[in-house]
């Protein structure tokens, strides 16, 4: 068992709006923020949760070789929530090499390398004002974000495709035990872009029909993007929620394709349980991966129900976000902190029928009770699974 | 800041003009001097004919080096927790996508999309030895290595389990060379252990980065030119060190980012 971790501030940004409220308001009336795919030229069957305002954003001057969607969205998304003040006050209490950063992408800012390669010149060659490292490179968020916050501790970008954003959790809490920081900016962003749209709609997981977690003729995902961060500092007098464990694992058995029995994820879900010391039965909720693949969903369900058994109460909330893919993780961690501040289960959206072949207590309605301890689901490509289990505020 | 120690298992090592950390190992000892030459990759034997055959050059390195590492410490590959770390990902499959994507058609193959993202090395390298253990896949442009070293060092000091280390680049074609020149392919496997165990005891520690901490050079001039050029190469340092041996300490200063370098002592007897 380990000793919870300190979420002392989080914030988030989805096609459901800016900011905790936003999200808040979202869940309670069960709106989705989904919509047919109008994003840029593409010309596809499909619904995406596209954030309304990040073409709009402009970044400050001394950050403009960053410009692109993806750090346009991570701008955005830190404005919110007073998160950028909390991370200067962080800045201040520990020293700016005392704070890491540590985040998840899958994508990062390949959308300006995709429009790039659309104004090669006669030669071949990219626009003079391209910059890859800044942009592109899977690296550019963590710079950043430590650019923006004149942070010099550790900073790394974590890309294990959907299970990005989770896994940083479980590496701030690494350096915090070793003594090499004392509080990390941690979250994830992914930006629409042709890359993922074209690419699973390519392997047919990219539905025409908005995405039906759990249903019986769920037929694949609708994309979204998202920003979401949290700050975890150590000594926190106060917090807005706790990280009470993590587990991770690879599957080793496909690259698109979960395991079927769900092993990896059975295994990433024992650990997080046994890191939080508590039983299977002590969870309130589950948020699930859920993307409304038909693989994904019965292979997820199969796992939880290894696990916990068919009582626990748990839902999948891409049905109001999209998968947001390398930000999910860090997303639905965030809307589990909402669910333990208001009690809130929130029911998923878009289920007409349910799948008789799952087994899970999915909720399609919300719910609310007082809740303790809730785990969050995020799995991805190459096989790679994390688990978190995160505790109300106390 | 107090140093994280870990025990140094085995190396594999695959890049311009080096095959092998056996066969490396002299000129990275100062016994012979190191002669350029192209990348060769071996194609990894280990994955099933269908995956071998969707795997790209940047897989293929990184197996090559996560092989090599097993092999040296004699550890069953499947039972190893693993960090892969990689500046660039696969650079000809990310050019033939924004090609594709830049068409009129956009059509995209399901195993080109699969293997961009920045995981599949690790997803690949997982699925080949049936390994279930945790996996976690990082990018931090030229400070890549060093975050790669900083994430294993203290997942093996949470877990006290060996862990393999995977570090590799491989090149973008034109025209994203340009806009990020890496000469080669490059591939580094590391596995440690938890301190308490055998071998050779390196202490790593985070030193800020000032002009009066300059990072350690390679002595061969060749190798310091790789060094300065491929971004998982910052890691050669340490490998001159350990293939130089001898019961005398030693303390390497890495290259990590603009902020920090990562010093690291090597004392006790090596893998031989």
């Amino acid at each position: 068992m380990k000793q919870p971790l300190a979420i002392t501030h989080y914030t988030l940004t989805t096609a459901l709006g800016a900011g905790i409220a936003a999200h808040r308001a979202a869940l309670e009336s069960g709106r989705s923020g989904l919509a047919p795919c109008a994003f840029a030229d593409v010309d596809l069957p499909g619904y995406v949760g596209e954030v309304a305002g990040v073409d709009a954003v402009q970044l400050p001057p001394s950050l403009n070789e960053f410009d692109c969607r993806n750090n346009r969205l991570a701008w955005l998304a830190l404005q919110q929530d007073g998160f950028a003040e909390a991370v200067q006050a962080a800045r201040s209490r520990w020293g700016a090499h005392r704070v890491a950063v540590l985040v998840g992408t899958s994508t990062s800012g390949i959308l300006q390398t995709e429009l790039a390669y659309r104004r090669r010149g006669a030669d071949g060659a990219l626009p003079s004002d391209f910059h890859y490292e800044a942009t592109h490179n899977t690296g550019s968020l963590g710079s950043f974000i430590g650019a923006a916050f004149g942070l010099t501790g550790p900073s790394m970008v974590v890309s294990t495709a959907c299970s990005s954003s989770a896994k940083v959790f479980a590496s701030a809490r690494r350096l915090l035990e070793a003594g090499w920081i004392d509080a990390a900016v941690v979250g994830g962003v992914d930006s629409l872009c042709l890359t993922t749209l074209y690419g699973f709609n390519s392997l047919e997981l990219f539905s025409a029909d908005i995405c039906r977690p759990w249903d019986a003729h769920r037929k694949g995902l609708s994309l979204g993007e998202a920003a979401a961060y949290a700050l975890i500092e150590r000594n926190a007098d106060s917090a807005q929620g706790w990280l009470l464990g993590s587990g991770e694992s690879s599957d080793g058995h496909h690259m698109s394709a979960p395991h079927p029995e769900g092993a990896g994820a059975v295994a990433a879900m024992r650990q997080a349980l046994a890191e939080a010391g508590l039983a299977p039965s002590q969870i309130d909720y589950i948020n699930l991966h859920g993307t409304a693949t038909p693989g994904n969903d019965a292979a997820e369900d199969r796992a939880v129900c290894s696990v916990f058994g068919t009582e626990t109460p748990c839902s999948s909330t891409k049905g109001a976000t999209g998968h947001t893919l390398g930000a999910a993780g860090a997303v639905e961690a965030a809307l589990c902190l909402i669910a333990l501040e208001q009690g809130l289960m929130p029911g998923g959206l878009h289920l007409q029928q349910r799948d008789p072949a799952l087994q899970a207590h999915y909720l399609t309605e919300n719910r609310h009770a007082p809740l303790r301890a809730v785990l969050s689901n995020s799995f991805g490509f190459g096989g790679s699974n994390a688990s978190l289990v995160l505790g109300a505020a106390r | 800041m107090s140093a994280v120690s870990v025990k140094l298992l085995g190396i594999g090592l695959i890049g311009p003009g080096l095959t092998g950390w056996a066969a490396a190992r002299e000129v990275l000892a100062g016994q012979t001097a190191h002669l350029s030459a192209p990348t060769a990759v071996p194609s990894p034997q280990r994955l099933p004919a269908a995956e071998r055959r969707r795997a790209g050059v940047a897989i293929k390195v990184a197996m090559a080096a996560a092989e090599e590492a097993c092999a040296d410490a004699g550890l069953a590959p499947q039972t190893l927790p693993t960090v892969f770390t990689s500046s660039s990902g696969d650079g000809v499959n990310c050019h033939t996508l924004c090609e594709a994507l830049a068409g009129s058609d956009r059509l995209i193959s399901p195993t080109r999309f699969t293997n961009s993202v920045h995981n599949a090395a690790a997803g690949y390298w997982h699925i080949g030895v049936a390994g279930q253990a945790p996996s976690t896949s990082l990018c931090a442009y030229d400070a890549s290595f060093g975050a790669g070293l900083v994430e294993a060092v203290t997942q093996v000091r949470q877990h006290a389990t060996p862990l393999l280390l995977v570090a590799s680049d491989t090149p973008y074609p034109e025209p994203l060379q340009s806009a990020r020149p890496l000469p080669d392919s490059f591939g580094l496997g590391l596995v440690f252990g938890p301190a308490d165990g055998a071998g050779l005891t390196l202490s790593v520690n985070l030193v800020p980065a000032n002009p009066a901490t300059r990072p350690t050079p390679c002595a061969d001039p060749g190798l310091e030119a790789m060094r300065r050029a491929l971004p998982s190469a910052r890691a050669l340092p340490l490998l001159e060190a350990v293939a130089r041996g001898g019961a005398v300490e030693q303390v390497v200063l890495l290259e990590y980012q603009a902020s920090l370098h990562l010093r690291v002592e090597i004392s006790g007897q090596g893998p031989t």
